[in-house]
């Protein structure tokens, strides 16, 4: 069977099941709301959305991977490239872009200058150390957490902090090698 | 065009709030779980409310303002309009959803639970405690259908009911009739 071609994110996003923005967008925000009034530190708040957003990566991923027709990528530069052009359009229907790597190729910055996360949102100011989009790193790290890549995945640029992008450092700690659950010599 | 996500982002998020609650913060005490999620539904409808109703005039009687929950609110947020609206004429109401959208994915199969080797498989222990977990995302939307009607001066108590899960939802609604407009 011939490898089929990569779908862009425009195509897919044009085909899967698809609501309304605003319904995620304020049922984001009342989540962080009450989050900020249980718990009693902003930083256990960045903790928490960092967790969701973890364990929604890890099963998004799935879902990325059975659409997009997406084949192995070999190497981090090309699995961040992925992800931004096609992850980012697929699921928000944003495009990011992928900037500033290092030499090495396993330090880069994931840009998004429009994210339907922030719409309507204005932070007070006894909110500062709060990162708002921080399930987003979440969902990142647990995504790449399970193609093998460990990664820290830290805020550079935010708009509800003055910026004028957002921006996020996306750095590879370890590639795993994959492990079969069988030994071929038995 | 109106922006759009996704309906995988909404589910996954509702999905972690659930279990973020239910699992993490108040693992042990399943009533404060449901009043969290209840209270992050009731800001939601809350605010989705005004968004929907902008172009539109005031309502004139709590029944109009209903049949737009049932209708074009109701749309909105799962593509289909409720099946069916009963009432009593005494200020109760019974939203009949014959295939409610959040759930339409969930099994109440008790043999997909994580029961232990020792409890039987078929017990009513493993069956309540699937139906305890659905019940926690309903309140959610109850939550919801409660802010968008207090939004519209409704103010209301909401609750669900599971029995013929995952094919049908009761949302039922009551309310003073003393209020007026």
């Amino acid at each position: 069977m011939p490898p089929v071609a990569p779908r862009s994110g425009d195509a897919i996003f044009a085909n899967v099941e698809r609501v309304n923005a605003e319904l995620f967008t304020l049922t984001y925000g009342a989540i962080v709301r009450q989050l900020l009034t249980d718990l009693e530190e902003v930083e256990e708040v960045n903790e928490q959305l960092d967790q969701m957003g973890y364990n929604i990566g890890i099963r998004l991923i799935d879902e990325f991977l059975a659409k997009s027709n997406v084949s192995r990528c070999n190497d981090f530069r090309e699995t961040t490239d992925v992800i931004a052009k096609v992850g980012f359009k697929m699921f928000l229907g944003v495009t990011a872009s992928v900037t500033n790597w290092d030499a090495d190729g396993t330090c880069c910055s994931i840009v998004l200058e429009d994210n339907p996360l922030v719409d309507f949102v204005e932070l007070p100011d006894n909110c500062q150390g709060l990162y708002y989009c921080n399930i987003l790193s979440g969902v990142i790290r647990g995504a790449l957490d399970m193609v093998s890549m460990k990664t820290e995945v830290t805020w550079l640029r935010d708009v509800l902090r003055g910026d004028d992008v957002f921006e996020l450092q996306v750095k590879l700690l370890k590639h795993v090698p994959e492990e079969y659950p069988y030994k071929d010599d038995e | 065009m109106v922006r759009e996500v996704s309906e995988s982002c909404i589910d996954s998020l509702l999905t972690e709030m659930v279990a973020c609650y239910c699992n993490r913060f108040y693992a042990n005490k399943p009533e404060l779980a449901a009043r969290r999620i209840e209270a992050i539904g009731y800001q939601v409808g809350h605010q989705l409310s005004e968004r929907y109703t902008m172009d539109r005039p005031r309502f004139t009687d709590h029944l109009e303002a209903i049949k737009f929950i049932c209708k074009d609110f109701w749309s909105e947020l799962f593509k289909k309009q409720i099946d069916n609206l009963k009432t009593n004429h005494r200020g109760t109401f019974v939203l009949q959803d014959n295939k409610f959208r959040w759930l339409a994915r969930m099994s109440i199969d008790p043999s997909t639970e994580n029961v232990s080797p020792v409890e039987d498989i078929t017990s009513p222990t493993a069956e309540s405690k699937a139906a305890q977990a659905m019940s926690m995302h309903l309140y959610f939307p109850c939550g919801i259908i409660r802010g968008a009607l207090s939004n519209l001066g409704i103010p209301c108590a909401v609750s669900a009911d599971i029995s013929n899960l995952p094919a049908c939802v009761y949302l039922s609604l009551s309310h003073n009739l003393e209020k007026t407009f």
